[in-house]
């Protein structure tokens, strides 16, 4: 091996959360993760982490991932502090390893949210994610024939907009960064996505009020305009969908003829 | 009524009155401020502002009672929010740290606000609640000033005035769902103008009247 290939392996200390079931108690246990080569992602340096872990007879971690490429949110976990890591705009399974440096000690730890119950490890429930979608993060249509593309006429601004909000995963590190645990910037793009649209607009009063009430039921916190969730969001939805939110829910609550 | 109390209870309905108190605030600030200013123009200016004020009539008198409710309301929401969103995160993190969105401010506000609302109680009591036969206003606040604690004290909670109101005001307007691009720019500005307003201006007053005394 030339000396620049050797260069791109790392060594990391690791302390990881370890929880055995839902209900048990967990703690932070320390491994060490030998010749990392700086082109993995941190999913994948996990992976030879627990690759060793199986050798040696011990459970390997667990953690939730899918597609691996930062579209389908169901990776993610807290890594020294920040939901999906340091880099802004990332999703933990394109956190690459070249973003740390040799010798690190590196804390990994779970969603922390009285709404997201850890079920093993760094693996927790968001299920309450989807309740608040069930809730009223949809739009009911007729099926039939397929409408014309542009039959509705839509500002290209406006489409953005919604399209900005439509950018979420669903993978929850807003809740996660909130100093918080709110699920604001979720239930705000959300509600943006789809109140920005001609299509959204029917539904929009009774969406509103119907997934706040799920949101406040489900035990999230409340927003204090930290925008911290903006931040560590992988995909960088604004806050700006969070006042969006709170002027629909407003709204709705205070004007409209739903909920009388 | 269902639908009023559902969407006033709720957590955004919550913090509706957050917002809508805390501006009333701002806003009272600034008139307080404004009327305090005449400090600088002596003895006679100001206690002639206070006996003008004084004899408005039941203005004052009522000005105080919405004051004293806006007051009770911020606070108790304000704590409300407060356990809640401790509760919201029964185990928390090992390692926190600042992702870019939080300020000094902004994860200081409910300590700088307890800090006020201790604040609001000895300064009613030091200037208010107190027997005023045979003196003036401006003799109180002369009295008060001697003493280099209290400029001390008054000085140092001017500078979390400050704070909280530099998160606040933009935070509540954020809250009313007042945002967009042409103004919030603008009302984040303000924010900082109007926080160093009040702690600068309020800040000077006691250390000037030390100072000539
Ligand atoms: C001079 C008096 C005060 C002024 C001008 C003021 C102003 C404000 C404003 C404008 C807000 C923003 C509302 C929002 O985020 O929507 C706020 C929030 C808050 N205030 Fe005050 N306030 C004052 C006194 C107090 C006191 C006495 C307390 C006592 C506990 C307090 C506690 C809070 C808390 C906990 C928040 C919520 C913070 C957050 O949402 O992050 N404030 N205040
Ligand atoms: S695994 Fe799909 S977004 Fe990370």
């Amino acid at each position: 091996m030339t000396n620049s290939e050797t260069k791109k392996d790392i060594n990391l200390t690791l302390k990881v959360w370890r929880q055995k079931g839902p209900d048990v108690k967990g703690k932070l246990e320390t491994y060490q993760a030998k010749n990392i080569s700086t082109d993995m992602s941190f999913l994948e340096m996990i992976d030879v982490v627990n690759e060793d872990l199986i050798l040696e007879g011990k459970d390997p971690i667990a953690f939730d991932h899918d597609c691996r490429e930062g579209i389908c949110g169901m990776c993610g976990c807290v890594v020294d502090g920040r939901a999906h890591g340091p880099e802004q705009g990332t999703t933990l399974c394109q956190l690459h390893m070249r973003h740390f440096s040799n010798n690190d000690v590196v804390v990994v730890e779970p969603w922390r949210s009285r709404a997201f119950k850890v079920i093993k490890d760094l693996v927790v429930d968001r299920s309450p994610l989807d309740k608040l979608i069930q809730a009223g993060g949809f739009i009911s249509a007729n099926v039939g024939g397929a409408p014309d593309a542009n039959a509705i006429p839509i500002p290209h601004d406006t489409a953005e907009l919604s399209m900005d909000a439509a950018a979420c995963i669903g993978c929850g590190a807003c809740v996660a960064s909130c100093p918080n645990a709110s699920a604001m910037l979720f239930v705000g793009a959300k509600i943006s996505q789809l109140a920005l649209l001609p299509q959204g607009k029917p539904e929009a009063a009774k969406r509103a009020i119907s997934m706040v009430k799920t949101m406040d039921e489900l035990g999230f916190g409340n927003c204090t305009n930290e925008a911290e969730c903006e931040a560590d969001c992988p995909k960088e939805i604004s806050i700006t969908n969070i006042a969006r939110l709170n002027r629909e829910f407003l709204k709705a609550g205070l004007f409209s003829t739903v909920a009388k | 009524m269902n639908w009023l109390f559902n969407t006033l209870w709720s957590s955004i309905g919550k913090k509706l009155f957050m917002a809508l108190t805390g501006l009333c605030f701002c806003g009272f600030l600034t008139t307080h401020l404004i009327g305090n200013l005449t400090l600088y123009a002596g003895k006679d200016a100001f206690n002639s502002y206070a006996e003008h004020l004084h004899s408005l009539g039941p203005i004052i008198p009522i000005a105080e009672m919405g004051l004293l409710l806006l007051f009770v309301i911020h606070v108790l929401t304000g704590l409300t929010l407060f356990y809640k969103n401790f509760r919201a995160r029964p185990t928390r993190y090992a390692v926190n740290k600042n992702a870019g969105g939080r300020t000094i401010a902004s994860f200081t506000m409910p300590y700088t606000g307890v800090i006020l609302f201790s604040f609001i109680l000895f300064h009613l009591l030091q200037l208010h609640f107190i027997d005023k036969t045979g003196t003036t206003i401006y003799e109180i606040v002369s009295d008060t000033f001697s003493q280099k604690s209290n400029v001390a004290i008054y000085c140092i909670v001017m500078i979390f005035v400050g704070l909280h109101v530099s998160h606040g005001f933009w935070s509540a307007f954020q809250t009313l769902g007042a945002d967009h691009v042409k103004y919030t720019p603008f009302i984040k500005k303000l924010s900082l103008l109007l926080s160093i307003i009040f702690g600068v201006g309020f800040g000077l007053i006691p250390i000037y009247i030390s100072s000539i005394l």
